[in-house]
């Protein structure tokens, strides 16, 4: 039920991506994904693809996981596939009623999803090897020298954090919630629009009355506790580079530079 | 014949993910009308999972449910129905209210079941009062009571639409000992009265062994014990094991009787016990 939809899909193993520092794992997609809009070419692809390979079984993240990403974003990409099947100019292949498929086209729609499919997997694997926690730390850590532009970057990421664990929590509270009105007979599934809004007002008003209750008792908890921002603020576990994180920014150099010779050297 | 019959029932959470967990573990029941059961077991020892199956709000990764001799699971089934016959009050039930006023709030179940309005108002009257929450809170936002007061209109919301089997998922957390009291009595004497099936979850023995007929100890998704409250507490010593404990009675009366004193160590409750001490000390003054 409401249970399996995850945004912090963290999958928990012990491997060297997982044990990556967050900053190089944040880096690393985006390279990775900046690389796949750079280097247009089916060779560059092709060392895209042995790279992506490598990552995924170095992380130990079951394959089927990466997948589940993409299920979502299914018909975005079928999408973007026919439009550029049809829509872009160039010689003609044949013709499916007033519609021409075109050289290009085909170029074009096989480039999209390819392009499209790695990027999904790409951010998958970073999400699935990287608890939301880390995320936000390595993100705060990595954007501190915004702070001198006053940027409020750890305010920022402390909203973030908090945002990110309150969504299994309120997740879990609009399923209890449902529950407990589908006890005393709530029907949220059968009826037409105007009905299916109505019926949910017995599930939004406790949850917002809960998600008040609970901000309120977090700041109080926070304040309690002697919170006052990110001023002097230390960390129990800081974030500092690995042995193994220089060795991933080596790997992503070359990775780069490959992708650079498969665009230029090879003729595809 | 009403009943409830548990076969061979398996609940798995999160299946096919990395947080799979087992809740359940080949759960049989039967549950007889008019009985009143306690459930009892640690945090986490699938009580609550196991009530949710019963009005299927959950459903089971394995095995069947028969209520009044129908599967659940069978082909055009209907929940909403067995919804209506099985009410279950959830923990903290509070957090579910919603509407304007306490009434209104009751009247939601009743009106669900798509009574008249006539029926739904007599129906909330009546569970309001069961409840013993007085009339001048009817008109009041829920919102503006105090937490037992909340509870008592949450309960409410279920008995108005007049279960034949009720459930109740520890209906006494965070209240204090005489609002604690006040509805496990109440929610006694309405079973006596409609002669209607109800189960108390909870985790205190104490609350429970006062009222129930029968005990299911649960632990890590097993029946551990099934059987009278005497009967259960004799295991007091496996209970503690499991994280929980028999009432303080049965201590006292076990530790009197390893002294030497001839008392009745199946006392459960302290009227019990008081007599079983009153009747001793009576033989031994005769002596």
């Amino acid at each position: 039920m409401i249970r399996d939809i995850t945004i912090g899909q963290y999958y928990p193993a012990d491997s060297v991506i997982h044990r990556l520092d967050p900053r190089t794992k944040l880096v690393g997609t985006l390279v990775y994904l900046i690389s796949l809009f750079v280097f247009r070419s089916f060779a560059a692809y092709i060392v895209a693809t042995i790279f992506l390979a490598g990552v995924i079984t170095a992380s130990k993240v079951p394959f089927k996981f990466m997948i589940k990403g993409l299920k979502a974003v299914f018909i975005l990409l079928m999408i973007t596939v026919v439009f550029n099947l049809f829509l872009t100019p160039g010689t003609p292949l044949f013709k499916i009623w007033k519609l021409t498929v075109t050289h290009e086209g085909v170029v074009q729609a096989v480039f999209m999803a390819i392009r499209l499919t790695y990027l999904i997997i790409g951010a998958s694997v970073m999400t699935l090897t990287t608890t939301p926690n880390q995320l936000t730390d390595g993100m705060e850590k990595g954007l501190r020298p915004l702070n001198r532009i006053h940027v409020p970057v750890h305010e920022v990421a402390m909203m973030m954090s908090i945002a990110l664990r309150f969504i299994p929590i309120l997740l879990e509270e609009t399923d209890k919630i449902m529950k407990a009105q589908m006890a005393r007979g709530a029907d949220f599934e059968t009826g037409g629009l105007l009905k299916k809004a109505k019926s949910m007002v017995p599930l939004l008003v406790p949850l917002f009355i809960s998600a008040f209750r609970r901000a309120n008792d977090l700041a109080m908890a926070m304040e309690a506790r002697g919170y006052h921002g990110g001023e002097g603020r230390t960390k129990m576990k800081p974030l500092r580079y690995q042995r193994r994180d220089h060795m991933a920014y080596l790997i992503m150099l070359i990775y780069l530079v490959a992708m650079y010779l498969a665009k230029r050297l090879a003729g595809f | 014949m009403m009943s409830i019959k548990i076969e061979h029932l398996d609940y798995v959470y999160s299946q096919g993910t990395a947080y799979e967990k087992k809740a359940l573990n080949n759960i049989n029941l039967e549950i007889p009308d008019g009985q009143f059961v306690g459930i009892i077991g640690h945090t986490g020892s699938g009580k609550s999972t196991l009530v949710q199956h019963l009005n299927g709000l959950m459903k089971a990764t394995d095995g069947t449910i028969y209520f009044n001799g129908e599967n659940i699971y069978a082909q055009g089934y209907s929940m909403k129905e067995l919804r209506s016959k099985v009410g279950l009050v959830f923990q903290y039930p509070e957090y579910q209210l919603f509407e304007i006023d306490v009434f209104t709030d009751v009247c939601f179940g009743p009106k669900n079941l798509g009574l008249p309005i006539e029926e739904v108002e007599k129906r909330a009257t009546e569970a309001l009062r069961q409840v013993g929450l007085k009339e001048k809170y009817y008109k009041k936002s829920p919102f503006e009571l105090s937490g037992g007061q909340k509870r008592r209109v949450a309960i409410a919301g279920i008995l108005a639409m007049q279960p034949e089997v009720l459930i109740l998922d520890e209906p006494t957390a965070g209240l204090d000992p005489k609002g604690r009291d006040d509805i496990l009595d109440q929610i006694a004497e309405l079973q006596k009265q409609r002669n209607i099936t109800v189960v108390l979850v909870s985790h205190s023995m104490e609350d429970i062994a006062k009222y129930v007929d029968r005990i299911i100890v649960m632990e890590k998704g097993k029946v551990r014990f099934d059987d009278a409250p005497k009967k259960v507490f004799e295991h007091y010593k496996e209970l503690e094991c499991i994280g929980l404990a028999a009432p303080q009675v049965t201590y006292v009366m076990q530790e009197l009787k390893n002294r030497g004193m001839n008392v009745d160590t199946h006392a459960t409750t302290i009227e019990e016990a008081v007599a079983s001490i009153m009747s001793y000390e009576e033989g031994r003054g005769r002596k």
